[in-house]
């Protein structure tokens, strides 16, 4: 397998008022081009900073990561991210939020593929009708499409996206899923996705990274779902394998990683 | 039995108490609203006369009325510097507070953004401002004769020193506040120190510098006078003191409410322009 992001016995802690806390420990993860990986695992285990630290947002505190063959040191558009909570800027239009990543990305480009760049990405999630619309003027669904285009059309190396349909109704974060599917299909991208829903984990992933309980999380076991792609969430529903994998990673999560009460 | 082809003219007597309804409502609404104000101030004026009426050197509200007519007959005359119609003495006045608002906004923005973004500033400053903040703006007046050897000048100054407090320190909160998932967005897309300032901080920060704007315009506002009383030459400070010196107590009273009506005049159009500025996240 090539190895096109590597984390290397990465571990986290942060320094608190209460001492220090450690958050990852002894992480060792290799993704490889156009791999489709989820890391999905209880809340506070550590998810959202793997990915963190993959964008580079934050640093580790022991071992190294690498990214297409040089070490990953601070946030850069070849390793875009989808944010949780969409982060557009309220003052800029659809358009405007997408463009400002165009501009710096492509920046040598003239002004008009610019623009044909911006619109082309918000075509691609669907949503040439709402380019000067105002994120306040549009659903979470929306908003959150935006983020994706904006992320999707810095072309980057690496597609990080942290619980990118979580805040959504489960109408809306299927049918998201879906386009997803499609995009991810189309593009060849390399995407590591945050989750803790077990069927997109399952849906979306070549392979689900399922992550032991915090402090001092770390990756608790692989799973590699060979679903042929393309996939389709219907016929998906009746395939004894996706119910397979689907057990596999409940069972993970609620009998030898079960959340002490809380 | 035969039955008519055109409709019955009821139709139209309907519409009629509808629409009479609806008139009702309106103006049930209106009056609402016009009512209680128009009550507030001719309940007022009531209570004035009566002081007015048992006072001896207090005018009643006819008498300042009249006055203030012929005040405003002629606002712009100019016989000299201490006889100055009643436009001048404002605009004097309100251009006061252009100029000291004018130099604490191109010193305190700036400021409030650098406290705002880097913490060791903001320490630094931390117990000057404190130490500064509560300080009545008129005490900054002897330094400012010092200093500048003119009433003019002086009085400027204490606007600038009064109107800097709310300016810098709205700002600094607003950048301090900016959610860490807008400046993510600018460390992904490595974007320049210029564009993070002018995309995204400044943008972010503009409701909080309108708050500080328009609390340090209403500070500015309430000190000129005092200020203007303490310098002399033109403006509402003084004029409302040489009034006193003449025992013309009407132009006292006119004063008050002009004094009133600009500063109601000054918040209404920075909180319309501040409405303009506001987006909704």
């Amino acid at each position: 397998m090539d190895k096109f992001v590597e984390l290397t016995r990465v571990g986290k802690h942060f320094e608190t008022r209460k001492g220090r806390f450690v958050a990852l420990r002894e992480v060792n993860l290799d993704i490889a081009r156009g791999e489709f990986v989820s890391l999905i695992g209880h809340s506070g285990c550590g998810k959202s900073t793997v990915l963190n630290l993959i964008a580079g947002l934050l640093e580790p505190s022991e071992g190294g990561l690498i990214c297409n063959g040089r070490e990953i040191d601070g946030p850069g558009p070849e390793r875009a991210v989808v944010f949780q909570n969409h982060s557009l800027l309220p003052w800029m239009t659809c358009l405007g939020n997408v463009q400002l990543a165009v501009d710096k990305v492509f920046a040598s480009r003239s002004k008009a593929e610019r623009r044909e760049r911006s619109e082309a990405a918000l075509r691609m999630v669907g949503l040439d009708h709402a380019l000067h619309k105002y994120p306040s003027e549009i659903s979470g669904g929306m908003k959150q499409r935006v983020g994706i285009a904006r992320a999707l059309v810095m072309e980057p190396k690496v597609l990080l996206m942290d619980e990118p349909f979580g805040a959504l109704d489960a109408l809306t974060r299927a049918h998201l899923q879906d386009e997803l599917l499609r995009i991810v299909g189309q593009t060849r991208s390399t995407v590591v996705m945050v989750t803790h829903d077990v069927d997109e984990a399952v849906l979306l992933s070549d392979r689900i990274v399922m992550m032991s309980n915090g402090p001092a999380a770390t990756v608790g076991d692989i799973l590699t779902v060979e679903l042929p792609r393309p996939r389709e969430r219907l016929a998906l529903a009746n395939d004894p394998l996706y119910h397979q994998y689907r057990g596999a990673v409940l069972e993970f999560l609620y009998q030898r990683q079960r959340r002490p009460a809380a | 039995m035969s039955i008519p082809l055109s409709p019955p003219p009821v139709a139209h007597r309907e519409t009629h108490p509808l629409r009479r309804l609806a008139m009702a409502a309106w103006l049930r609404q209106s009056l609402q609203q016009v009512l209680p104000p128009l009550l507030g101030i001719l309940l007022f004026l009531f209570l004035w006369a009566l002081l007015a009426a048992r006072s001896e050197g207090l005018p009643g509200p006819l008498v300042t009325g009249q006055a203030a007519l012929e005040l405003f007959a002629d606002p712009f005359y100019d016989n000299g510097p201490n006889d100055m119609g009643i436009g001048w003495n404002i605009l004097h006045s309100l251009g006061r507070v252009g100029a000291g608002f004018g130099l604490a906004a191109l010193v305190g923005i700036p400021l409030g953004f650098a406290i705002g973004r880097f913490a060791f500033l903001a320490r630094m400053l931390a117990p000057i401002i404190s130490l500064l903040r509560p300080v009545s703006p008129l005490v900054w007046l002897p330094i400012g004769l010092l200093v500048f050897e003119a009433a003019g000048p002086a009085s400027i100054w204490v606007i600038f020193i009064s109107a800097i407090w709310p300016i810098i320190l709205n700002t600094a909160a607003g950048v301090a506040s900016v959610p860490q998932d807008y400046l993510n967005v600018a460390r992904v897309l490595k974007l320049s120190e210029y564009k993070v300032l002018t995309r995204i901080l400044f943008p972010a920060v503009l409701p909080h510098l309108m708050t500080g704007i328009r609390l340090a315009i209403g500070v500015a506002w309430l000190v000129i006078v005092a200020a203007e009383m303490l310098t002399g030459g033109i403006g509402l400070g003084f004029w409302v003191w040489d009034e006193w010196n003449n025992l013309n107590v009407a132009h006292i009273l006119i004063a008050i409410v002009i004094v009133g009506l600009v500063g109601l005049a000054l918040e209404q159009s920075l909180l319309l322009l501040a409405r303009r500025f506001d987006y909704h996240s």
